[in-house]
């Protein structure tokens, strides 16, 4: 078995690698079936979820983990483990990462095709990647300076800090304490008294309704809510009836049924046996 | 002190955003440049020597008087002043490229990142790190963004040219092939 970088027997093809859940078991607990990787590059890893800021930052830190040369990437390993890592990731579906997984495959694809002679001019289908991924790199670098400097700035405070809109704060106002005694003085005079509402709490009497529910069953084995509610109750009457039913009807002592919208609920009770 | 040092002090105490020399300047018309340009140096010497909590910064195109970032922790503690949030790995990245790029477009920051970048850049334009600095030529003539000079002055750089040159950093690029 030759390293991935020229191996034309690749089983897996394009599809996804075999064994994509291998990332949530514990290192060298995974297999290596049919695997075209370098002996040093264990196929098996477990990811601890670090948050990428793309695919370009995903395939680089791959690129380090993997401890492989940026000029000459295993394409076929790299593009095999970036598919694995999408997946543990569950990044399957974030748009950026799947056209990043096509051109790999692509690449894959363009380094398996016959070549015509070695010394004729050859261009290799992974430098538009190495020059981007080195861009990204750089840029990478660019970031840390930026938050070396930036946490030297904000670790420093200005004598006011100003809101990052670049508002202009306006000036304090002018004024007299006597202007502001006359300012609350009108206002006072202007409030009127507010309106006071005394909330009467009603509480419901759910027990009482269960047992004038259950007397009523007892007796009669049939009834109707108009039996139990008359058209005049009070809310707290009709609340507590239908907390009454319900509960009843939870623990399988009636059941309820209600032949057409708006009908009378009737009230039938329940034989244990019946119950299903 | 001499007068003119205390009259900066007093100017750079009162001024929450750095001052340009240029703006130092008008407060003392009689002053030449050299003499405000030495009176910023007793008065950074003054703050460093005699052993004071702030300190006079360059940055941002100017002068600050900041406090001493030993006292940070205290301060923020104390709940007197908060430090500003730090920028998402996603913002610092587009910031960088445009900082190294400017003028540049949305579609080239998004060929460097591999993302699309549309909602950073405009959180960047309201934090007013960044902003409109033209148009392009060619098909629908986009946007180009550039920094500002809160850029600088939150990433405690006196100028753009404070940052290494692109070569210098370790990763030295081949040129950059011009976009499409």
């Amino acid at each position: 078995m030759s390293h991935g970088l020229s191996a034309p027997v690749d089983t897996d093809g394009a599809g996804m690698p075999d064994g994509a859940d291998i990332g949530l078991r514990a290192p060298g607990a995974g297999t290596a079936e049919g695997s075209p990787a370098a002996p040093e590059a264990p196929v098996s890893f477990v990811v601890d979820l670090p948050a990428y800021a793309g695919p370009l930052d995903l395939l680089l830190s791959l690129i380090r983990d993997e401890k492989v040369d940026i000029y000459d990437i295993p394409i076929a390993h790299i593009a095999k483990q970036f598919l694995l890592r999408i997946r543990v990731l569950q990044l399957n579906d974030a748009a950026e990462y799947l056209e990043l997984a096509a051109r790999l495959l692509r690449i894959k694809a363009q380094m398996l095709l016959p070549r015509h002679g070695e010394t004729e001019t050859w261009e290799d289908p992974r430098a538009e990647l190495v020059r981007r991924l080195l861009e990204y790199q750089q840029m990478r670098e660019v970031v840390d300076i930026l938050e070396r400097r930036g946490d030297e700035r904000r670790n420093r405070f200005a004598r006011a800090y100003l809101p990052e809109s670049g508002e202009t704060v306006a000036a304090p106002l002018a004024l007299s304490l006597g202007e502001l005694l006359t300012a609350v003085d009108r206002i006072l005079r202007v409030t009127k008294e507010p309106t006071v509402h005394t909330v009467v709490a009603r509480t419901l009497d759910v027990a009482g309704a269960i047992a004038m529910v259950r007397h009523a069953i007892a007796a009669r084995r049939t009834a109707r809510w108009s039996d139990f509610v008359a058209r005049d109750a009070e809310p707290w009457q009709i609340l507590s009836m239908l907390l009454a039913l319900l509960e009843l009807a939870k623990q399988g002592e009636l059941r309820l049924t209600q032949p057409r919208p708006f009908a009378s609920v009737e009230i039938e009770h329940d034989t244990p046996g019946e119950a299903a | 002190m001499i007068p003119l040092v205390k009259l900066l002090e007093a100017a750079l105490f009162a001024s929450p955003r750095p001052i340009p020399v240029e703006e130092l300047s008008v407060l003392a018309p009689d002053a030449s440049p050299a003499e405000v340009a030495s009176a910023l140096d007793t008065l950074r010497e003054h703050y460093d020597v005699d052993g004071h909590g702030v300190e006079l910064a360059e940055l941002g195109g100017g002068w600050q008087i900041l406090t001493r970032a030993e006292y940070t922790e205290a301060i923020e503690r104390a709940q007197l002043a908060a430090r500003p949030q730090r920028l998402s790995a996603a913002a610092l990245e587009t910031l960088a490229i445009i900082a190294y790029r400017q003028p540049i477009g949305r579609t080239e920051v998004e060929e460097i990142r591999g993302v699309a970048v549309g909602s950073i850049l405009k959180s960047l334009q309201e934090r007013a790190l960044i902003d409109v600095v033209g148009r392009a030529e060619g098909l629908g003539r986009p946007l180009l963004y550039g920094t500002t000079s809160l850029f600088l002055e939150q990433f405690a750089l006196r100028h753009l040219e404070e940052l290494p040159r692109a070569d210098e950093l370790a990763i030295a690029l081949r040129p950059a092939p011009q976009p499409l």
